[in-house]
């Protein structure tokens, strides 16, 4: 198969693979203190280790979660008190995260956040809870997060980012970034699916979403799910390593939005004029049908994404590009197309073909 | 030649089931997947089921879409869901209500063959580079082997028949689609869905309208155009007012039971029954039991299966879907149909599909119009 679907999911790594294995093998509560559970505590705080390198933060920051959707949800309904501002691109799990007073920051055609917008927001709703992705999921574009979050700061709000497309993909410091609270998933960066993390500001308890034991500082009650916290550990030590593979997936993407532009003129990408993250390309291929299309390409063995995916499957126009000024004709034709760690050169000329075949099939 | 006519082996025959959720179009599918067909399930999202349904915290896709999917999960091969609410939408759900609002009895059902289902999917089939698309509708695809042509019969299994939804099949489409299960009854499919052990192979075959919960249709429309619960006056066919209706779409042709006026047409005190309603007066329009009666029938929107030339000929018709097939005269001029009925037919409803049948196969049909009723009915 053609995998170009890194940003929904990256296919988790042989060495996490293999760690997880291991750690799943053996049994332990890391709570119990005995020596089987020594043993599992030891994988949890080496994992800790390893995700607060690939933040840049210290272990006692890290609380590891279910997820990002948990870590989201656990900030953004905690602060239920504060007015909320959440960026018009965000992903369901803020966007959608049931706070129905929920005030949206609008984006430029670039798809970076409108500072000016925020600012008014700001001056407007004291003391806000301000959440805004720090790399979008469909087109890539990284947003300014520092200067935000010293703006939201002067106004005396608190900064949630939601970091998951960002972590690993370049250096990320959370001490100088000087943000509150920013979500973290493992899956997305070759670990195992179903473990995240919350990282809090240093001395901040988050709000209590899971109540229970006195797990994770007590701020996240259940039993730690080692074996995928271990693969996490893994998965984050690995990101770093190989940071610069990450970086040279630009020069992938060149050839292939240069492949996809020659294919025919009715293509449109779409994040071009703001900093994007080497891995992402969203594109729009005007009169197709982009839910057929990947159907298409499915059956050609060739996975990618399109705009957003309802939970029967069934493809809505894409809400991140309607929110970029797209018309809603074209957001309906919105395909992403993500690499990551294990994608070769080769795959690109071969993704291109396919690409050919399908769109020369409908054209018929 | 494989088992759906296709001069290909089966593997290398791409067909596009439309699958339901329910049981006739999941046989299909895992038939033909069986016979080693390349096939893909697609399945349409139509509407909001929970808002249909009135349920908070009811899925948007529900049950139909799931076992779908399901099935085709595990019987290995793919299957896709499409967001056809918007098409849906404008082609028959409003379609619907403006018929109502015209006075019509319309059939959303066979709309949505001829829009989303065999317009809409077709075009994703072809994109798909299918070979033909299949459906589990009771229904017979014939090829005469003198012509070549590709005909509609109605299904073995007369009490399933599903011709009267399909009469508006056209030829190229029906040259593309296949119905494997036309030649079965209802026992043999789900004999077949146990064999298989599909999650489905007792559902109870759906009766509604799929988008109209527990058959209130008029709550639909209401919903849509509020106006339409507009009171107004009940007359006879003299123009005596002679009650208050609660908004036209409460009614329906050849209607008795609830119109709030009691018996009274003769000495006999026999029953009204509505025979007419005129939207634009905002009137009922009641008589008697004859004067339902009606023999001449101008059909529009007509769809032929054969070449239909200027003259008359003998058919058989349905006026309604659950009617055995009653003998006409059909005369066509110049691209104008009607039908002559050998013997009148009470409480004929424009809007329903009038449905042409030569024995057991499928001609054409039309839309029972509304233009010419009352002077049809004077002619009659």
């Amino acid at each position: 198969m053609l995998y170009f679907d890194y940003n929904a999911t990256c296919p988790i790594r042989p060495e996490v693979v293999k760690i997880s294995h291991e750690v799943m093998s053996c049994h332990g509560n890391a709570s119990s203190i005995h020596g089987a559970g020594r043993a599992a505590r030891k994988h949890v705080e080496g994992a800790r280790e390893h995700v607060a390198t690939l933040v840049g933060c210290a272990p006692k920051q890290v609380i590891f979660t279910s997820g990002a959707t948990e870590s989201n949800n656990t900030v953004l309904r905690g602060y239920a008190d504060r007015p909320l501002l959440v960026a018009a691109t965000e992903h369901p799990s803020v966007y959608f995260c049931g706070r129905e007073d929920a005030i949206t920051i609008p984006v430029k055609q670039s798809g970076l956040i409108d500072l000016k917008a925020l600012e008014e927001l700001l001056k407007e709703n004291k003391k806000a809870l301000v959440s805004i992705m720090m790399v979008n999921n469909e087109t890539g574009v990284i947003q300014p997060t520092e200067e935000i979050c010293a703006l939201v700061h002067k106004y005396d709000g608190i900064f949630h980012t939601d970091a998951v497309q960002a972590a690993g993909r370049f250096p990320l410091s959370f001490k100088d970034l000087d943000v509150d609270f920013m979500s973290l998933s493992a899956h997305k960066l070759g670990g195992p699916q179903g473990v995240g993390a919350l990282i809090t500001r240093q001395g901040v308890n988050p709000p209590k979403f899971m109540h229970g034991g006195g797990q994770e500082r007590r701020c996240r009650a259940g039993t730690e799910n080692v074996a995928g916290i271990a693969g996490f550990g893994e998965a984050a030590r690995l990101a770093v390593e190989q940071m610069d593979d990450f970086q040279a997936l630009e020069t992938l993407r060149e050839k292939l939005e240069n492949g996809l532009r020659q294919s025919s003129n009715r293509v449109r990408i779409y994040g071009e004029d703001a900093p994007r993250v080497a891995n992402t390309t969203s594109c729009t291929v005007e009169g197709i049908d982009s839910a057929v299309f990947l159907m298409n390409l499915d059956l050609e063995n060739v996975a990618i994404s399109s705009g957003a995916a309802c939970s029967s499957g069934a493809v809505k126009p894409s809400r991140v590009l309607l929110s970029m000024g797209v018309p809603e004709e074209l957001a309906k034709t919105g395909l992403r197309i993500s690499m990551g760690w294990n994608t070769k050169e080769a795959e690109i000329d071969q993704f291109l073909d396919k690409w050919n075949t399908c769109l020369k099939r409908m054209d018929k | 030649m494989n088992s759906l006519g296709i001069n290909k082996k089966p593997e290398d025959t791409r067909v596009v089931v439309a699958m339901s959720g329910g049981v006739d179009s999941s046989v299909t599918a895992a038939l033909l997947h069986e016979e080693g067909y390349d096939v893909i399930g697609v399945t349409l999202q139509l509407y909001d089921y929970g808002q249909a349904v009135e349920r908070k915290g009811a899925c948007c896709a529900g049950q139909d879409i799931y076992d779908a999917k399901k099935i085709a999960d595990e019987l290995g091969f793919p299957h896709y869901v499409l967001d056809y609410e918007d098409n849906f939408k404008d082609s028959v759900i409003n379609d619907f209500v403006d018929s109502y609002m015209e006075g019509y009895t319309p059939i959303p059902c066979v709309r949505c063959n001829q829009t989303v289902k065999f317009r809409d999917l077709f075009k994703v089939a072809r994109d798909l580079g299918a070979d033909c698309m299949a459906t589990g509708h009771y229904i017979q695809r014939i090829e005469n082997p003198e012509t070549g042509q590709a005909e509609l019969h109605r299904a073995v299994d007369h009490t399933k028949d599903q011709s009267y939804f399909l009469f508006a099949t056209t030829q190229e489409q029906l040259d593309f689609l296949r119905f494997p299960l036309g030649g079965w009854t209802k026992d043999v499919t789900r004999q077949h869905a146990e064999r298989f052990g599909l999650v489905n192979a007792n559902k109870p075959d759906s009766q509604d309208i799929c988008f109209v919960p527990n058959g209130d249709y008029a709550s639909v429309v209401k919903k849509i155009k509020p106006e339409a619960e507009q009171h107004g006056d009940i007359v006879d066919l003299d123009g005596n007012v002679i009650g208050q209706h609660k908004g036209v779409i409460h009614y329906t042709i050849g209607q008795r039971k609830g119109l709030g006026i009691g018996g009274g047409v003769n000495e006999d005190n026999s029953p009204f029954y509505v025979v007419r309603i005129d939207p634009e007066a905002n009137q009922v329009i009641v008589g008697a039991k004859e004067d339902l009666a009606q023999d001449t029938i101008p059909l529009e929107d007509t769809n032929w299966l054969i070449n239909l030339n200027n003259g008359s000929r003998q058919v058989q018709v349905k006026l309604r879907s659950v009617m055995q097939p009653t003998s006409a005269t059909l005369i066509s001029e110049d691209g104008y149909a009607r039908l002559v009925l050998d013997t009148p037919q009470y409480g004929i409803a424009p809007g329903q599909a009038a449905v042409i049948y030569d024995g057991n196969r499928v001609i054409g049909g039309g839309w029972i119009s509304k233009r010419e009723f009352a002077k049809s009915r004077l002619v009659a």
